[in-house]
């Protein structure tokens, strides 16, 4: 697998991340050498094999449908100063 | 301030072991009513600054308690702070902390690490007596601190403990356990704060053992298998010569005792495992916005540019590579060939840990293959040898399987540690034998 500055740039970009000069060419190494390691596992043949989602079985985990207590519009609203008329306020967006 | 709280600032000058530290609440009746509890600061204590060592969530004070902290709180625990460790849990030495924070010193050597990514943990349990920490496991947090610092850790298998509270690292990985300064307190602390959780769809529904019920029988009849890939070229001599030693006193007190390997485990393991934590961890860490909780910016800016300010200044390196391999993962064009693929390879390694369980009760070797490094050592190595390090730790906590690390005495002067892995749900047996092992140091 190819790294290139390019590539992490555009995986960068993907998780809103913005590196320096510095940063990227020391992640564009690593990620090469990391990248090399993790590709043993294609070695291993899995035809047929299910995926494992969590190590323990777990089905038809489900609660009751009640209505319960949770946090009040002050209470979820406390953590920020970006609120507005009891909305949570971000960034514009157009 | 409480002569305690006092005390245990003096410590933290020296040791850098927690993030918060609070003032001490009246407690109430409980079997924990003697006992202090520390908390990772990945675990979520109401009205008490919470950041899972990052940068991002400074501020951030929950509105609520995990369930595990309510838990030892019912019981009459009273919680000293919120200890430091490798943000959001990336890390194996403790030293990936966040921007602005300082990471733990080892406690018997500040010249070494704590181990990670609950070195805060570790650490001020061996430095307090009466002490509990609650503290968290995605690949091998909890055992390899306990080892560096040699102090007990138990990690249940995943489920055992309600997740809900914890800031995740990896949602099908994460574990919280308890670290104390005996077998029989983290037996104590583990019948606490296991259990079924309405709020944690991932919570086992099956009764909790009396653990402690299990440190009065004796491992006679028992059938341990030792993983022979452990104690290979990798691991140093001074570990394999303390670990042989304790052997041999385990098979004078009649347990059989025999040799057995993981062949698939041990190639594929860690991959596997950095495939699956960085893929989730990717997933979380997505909501961290500047938006709702800990930091803020200036929402002058546009909608990415904001979010990518905040990120990009308030992620740790380790943080940010571990996003974009995540990223890079689960992207469209490599998900198959990597996230994919290491689910399946995970299912593998699971039923090559289900087959020996068919026949032996417990399996171990040694925790960590080495001693505490020093920290400039550390610091020198390149990420993907510091991901080689949890070689002895990744294969459980994949597997989601109980284990515990008890100390085994010092070679060197630091302290060496011992892992005994169980079945699923099996934490009576692997506290059974970690008791005859604490007794026989």
């Amino acid at each position: 697998m190819n790294v290139d500055c390019e590539l992490v740039k555009n995986i960068a970009k993907t998780a809103r991340l913005e590196l320096t000069q510095e940063e990227l060419e020391s992640i564009k190494n690593d990620l090469s050498e990391v990248l090399i390691a993790f590709s043993k596992i294609q070695e291993l043949d899995t035809k047929g094999v299910s995926m494992s989602i969590q190590p323990v079985e777990i089905r038809n985990s489900f609660r009751d449908d009640e209505v319960k207590e949770s946090l009040s519009e002050n209470e979820a609203l406390s953590q920020t100063n970006h609120k507005k008329d009891g909305f949570f306020m971000g960034p514009k967006s157009v | 301030m409480s002569e305690d709280v006092f005390n245990i600032k003096k410590l933290n000058e020296e040791y850098f072991c927690f993030n918060t530290i609070s003032e001490l609440q009246n407690a109430s009746e409980g079997i924990l009513k003697d006992y202090l509890i520390s908390v990772k600061d990945c675990i979520c204590v109401k009205d008490m600054e919470t950041t899972a060592g990052s940068a991002i969530l400074k501020g951030y004070k929950p509105l609520f308690n995990a369930t595990a902290v309510q838990k030892v709180l019912d019981e009459g625990a009273k919680i000293i702070g919120k200890t430091s460790q490798d943000e959001f849990g990336f890390g194996s030495f403790s030293l990936n902390v966040g921007v602005g924070m300082k990471y733990p010193l080892n406690p018997i050597n500040k010249n070494h690490v704590t181990g990670g990514s609950s070195g805060g943990s570790a650490c001020i349990t061996k430095l307090l007596k009466n002490h509990i920490s609650l503290a968290e496991s995605t690949g091998g947090s909890i055992v390899c601190p306990a080892s560096y610092c040699g102090v007990v850790g138990l990690c249940p298998t995943y489920g055992r403990v309600s997740r809900y509270g914890l800031i995740d690292y990896g949602n099908s990985l994460d574990k919280i356990g308890p670290m104390a300064n005996t077998v029989k307190e983290c037996a104590l602390a583990l019948e606490v704060i296991s259990g079924y959780d309405s709020k944690d769809s991932t919570s086992l529904n099956v009764p909790v053992d009396k653990y402690s019920s299990y440190l009065e029988r004796d491992i006679s009849n028992l059938k341990i298998g030792i993983i022979k890939e452990a104690l290979g070229d990798g691991t140093s001599e001074v570990v394999r010569n303390k670990f042989d030693e304790m052997v041999r006193k385990l098979r004078d007190k009649g347990a059989v005792i025999d040799e057995v390997s993981l062949p698939l485990n041990f190639k594929y393991g860690i991959p596997t495992y950095y495939i699956i934590a960085l893929s989730e961890s990717s997933t979380n860490l997505s909501k961290f916005c500047g938006i709702r909780y800990g930091v803020e910016g200036d929402l002058k800016e546009s909608y990415n540019a904001y979010f990518t300010k905040i990120r990009s200044e308030n992620f740790g390196n380790e943080a940010k590579r571990r996003i974009l391999l995540g990223t890079f993962a689960r992207m469209s064009g490599h998900r198959d060939a990597y996230y994919i693929k290491a689910t399946k390879v995970r299912t593998l390694l699971i039923k090559e840990y289900k087959k020996l369980f068919e026949e032996y009760d417990v399996l171990i070797s040694p925790t960590m293959p080495n001693q505490a490094p020093k920290i400039e050592d550390a610091t020198k190595l390149s990420p993907l040898e510091n991901y080689m390090m949890d070689v002895l730790t990744v294969g459980p906590n994949l597997a989601g399987l109980p284990h515990i690390s008890v100390p085994i005495g010092k070679e060197l002067d630091l302290p060496v540690g011992f892992m005994v892995i169980g079945d699923h749900l099996k934490e009576g047996l692997i506290l059974q034998v970690a008791n005859e092992v604490e007794k026989n140091v």
